[in-house]
């Protein structure tokens, strides 16, 4: 099912939207159970939605673009009413009192939202094993991870449990989980679509952004989501321009630029899927260039410092008193903090707030915190320069394929690692995203990455869209 | 060893995280492995670039205010909703100072 098809079906009559919503929910909680993609079914809140869009035909108005459309949403993503526990024991009962932005507007254009997705542990991982709930199995290959952070959003789409998810990404955690899913998966510029309602994990590099099979649904639900709201002040006033009108198919004549840097370590069997993808898109006619991202090596040393230092601050929040859980075994306030905090935060999370602590204490602050800031400020240089000589950069999305579950898991600095060609585009804040390339001899699905320049996600869509159809 | 345990100890004093003494080892050999690979920055001269602390468009000073119209705010109930404890319009806390 696409978006298109199942508008087709709702305006001919051949079904409506509260009989798509039931099969939809049936089948999902049936496949739940082989994979632990869904944390929550939101079963009333579904039907209330469809029956909503059902009206609207009857009564000839417009259900809006997303009519009908089952939509699973990322357990960070706040869902007035409706458990939201950012698959942490923390918030295990937590029920946030407003929705996020991106849900409000994905239900105004007639989106029917079913339940809420697995995923690491506040955001904070890159196989779903960090989850307090279980890891998420990948679909195309149950022994295996489907990636993290949102494992889940990336997992529902190739299991077909849902049409479209919402993720978030920080430093790949929708383009990893795409690519190893074999699952379409973007990345927004920085701004693009509102955080409110985003769970903040490290507030400068976090990103709301769409699954989908096809990366024309992408499209469609990125423009739904996107746009200034005044409810996040970093959220980008540029207009939103008509992203599903651009793909035409025909990207002849583009200049694509591929990072030398992005080939380095690259294990062989996803090295050969990208070299065939960047040949495909010389044979529809792209240009292709060498490029330099000089400072790529770095990034990830960068990307560890800033986004530890904000999740440090963004995750002391959770002290005991306004957040559902408290430990029961404290009597004093200081105890109340750290029992609190010790029960409720997994491995993970203590890693990463201990670290973030750590760079930005007093007398390592220069050499950590203000160090990677200006780190930040080459990589982003880097970007701005690429595209001064080309329209899109492409290369691979992760070192290898999905990796079997609990294979590296006892290695924080080696996963860390492995985020290496998706990190420069969070820091840079540039559009980015994942669309599947091919399998390697393990029928492994292999995402190609697609990245363009601030507000430039047309480009990108262009190049992804032509691809899928080659 | 880029972190010692009393370091990690420390810190985790900082964080407000009450560790168990084998979260201490196994955190301090994590931290340094990260630590390590971090080092890597002072490869790079840096002394001649502005630090980037967000990811900036250009835009009127003022645009990001929003028009002075009152709200609707979340509202006692609500806000209280997810508290660990609360009681009398209140979040409630442990004692805090004896009388």
């Amino acid at each position: 099912m696409t978006i298109d098809s199942i508008r087709a079906d709702l305006l001919a009559k051949k079904t409506s939207a509260e009989e798509i919503a039931r099969e939809a929910l049936k089948f999902a909680e049936a496949e739940n159970p082989k994979t632990n993609a869904y944390l929550t079914f939101a079963p009333e809140r579904a039907l209330a939605a469809a029956r909503a869009v059902d009206q609207k035909i009857a009564a000839g108005e417009d259900p809006g673009p997303l009519a009908g459309v089952p939509i699973a949403i990322k357990d960070v993503i706040l869902t007035r009413g409706l458990r939201t526990t950012c698959a942490s024991r923390m918030l295990e009962t937590y029920i946030p009192p407003y929705d996020a932005t991106a849900v409000i507007r994905i239900e105004k254009a007639g989106g029917v939202i079913i339940g809420k997705t697995n995923c690491d542990e506040f955001a904070m991982g890159s196989s779903n094993e960090n989850s307090a709930f279980g890891p998420v199995r990948n679909p195309v290959a149950l022994d295996r991870v489907p990636g993290g952070s949102s494992g889940g959003s990336a997992a529902v789409i190739a299991q077909g449990t849902a049409v479209l998810s919402l993720g978030s990404d920080t430093g790949g955690s929708i383009r990893q989980p795409a690519s190893f899913c074999g699952v379409t998966g973007v990345t927004p510029t920085y701004g693009r679509v509102s955080r409110y309602g985003l769970t903040a994990f490290a507030s400068s590099l976090d990103h709301i952004g769409p699954f989908s099979r096809a990366v024309r649904d992408s499209a469609r639900l990125l423009q739904v989501m996107a746009g200034r709201d005044e409810m996040d002040s970093t959220s980008a006033f540029a207009p939103v321009p008509d992203y599903v009108a651009a793909l035409d198919g025909n990207i002849r004549g583009m200049k694509i630029g591929v990072p030398k840097e992005f080939f380095d370590g690259l294990a062989s069997d996803t090295g050969d899927v990208i070299q065939a993808a960047i040949q495909t898109l010389q044979k529809l006619g792209c240009e292709i260039r060498e490029v330099t991202l000089p400072h790529t090596a770095y990034a990830v040393g960068c990307y560890y410092i800033i986004c530890t230092a904000e999740a440090s601050s963004n995750l002391a929040r959770y002290d005991g008193v306004r957040y559902t859980r408290r430990s029961e075994s404290a009597s004093t306030l200081q105890e109340m903090y750290r029992k609190t905090r010790d029960e409720g935060f997994g491995a993970e999370c203590k890693r990463r707030i201990m670290l973030g602590t750590y760079v930005l204490s007093a007398g390592y602050y220069d050499a950590y915190y203000l160090k990677a800031q200006k780190v930040r400020a080459l990589v982003a240089q880097d970007y701005a320069q690429a595209f001064k000589q080309v329209d899109a950069i492409v290369g691979p999305v992760s070192p290898f394929p999905a990796f079997k579950l609990g294979e590296k898991v006892d290695d924080p600095t080696s996963m860390y690692l492995s985020d290496i060609y998706t990190v420069t585009g969070d820091l840079a804040g540039v559009p980015c995203m994942s669309v599947p390339a091919g399998k390697t001899a393990d029928g492994l699905p292999v995402g190609l990455q697609v990245l363009a320049n601030h507000f430039n996600e047309t480009a990108m869509f262009r190049v992804a869209d032509a691809f899928e159809r080659a | 060893m880029k972190i010692t345990e009393q370091e990690v100890r420390r810190v985790a004093e900082l964080a407000n995280l009450a560790l168990t003494e084998d979260e201490i080892v196994h955190m301090t050999q994590d931290m340094d492995g990260i630590l390590t690979h971090i080092d890597k920055l002072s490869e790079l001269d840096t002394s001649n670039v502005e630090p980037m602390s967000q990811v900036l468009y250009d835009s009127e000073e003022t645009a990001t205010l929003r028009a002075d119209i009152e709200r609707k705010p979340l509202g006692n109930a609500d806000a209280l909703a997810n508290a660990a404890v609360s009681g009398q319009g209140y979040f409630k806390v442990p004692l805090v100072i004896e009388r």
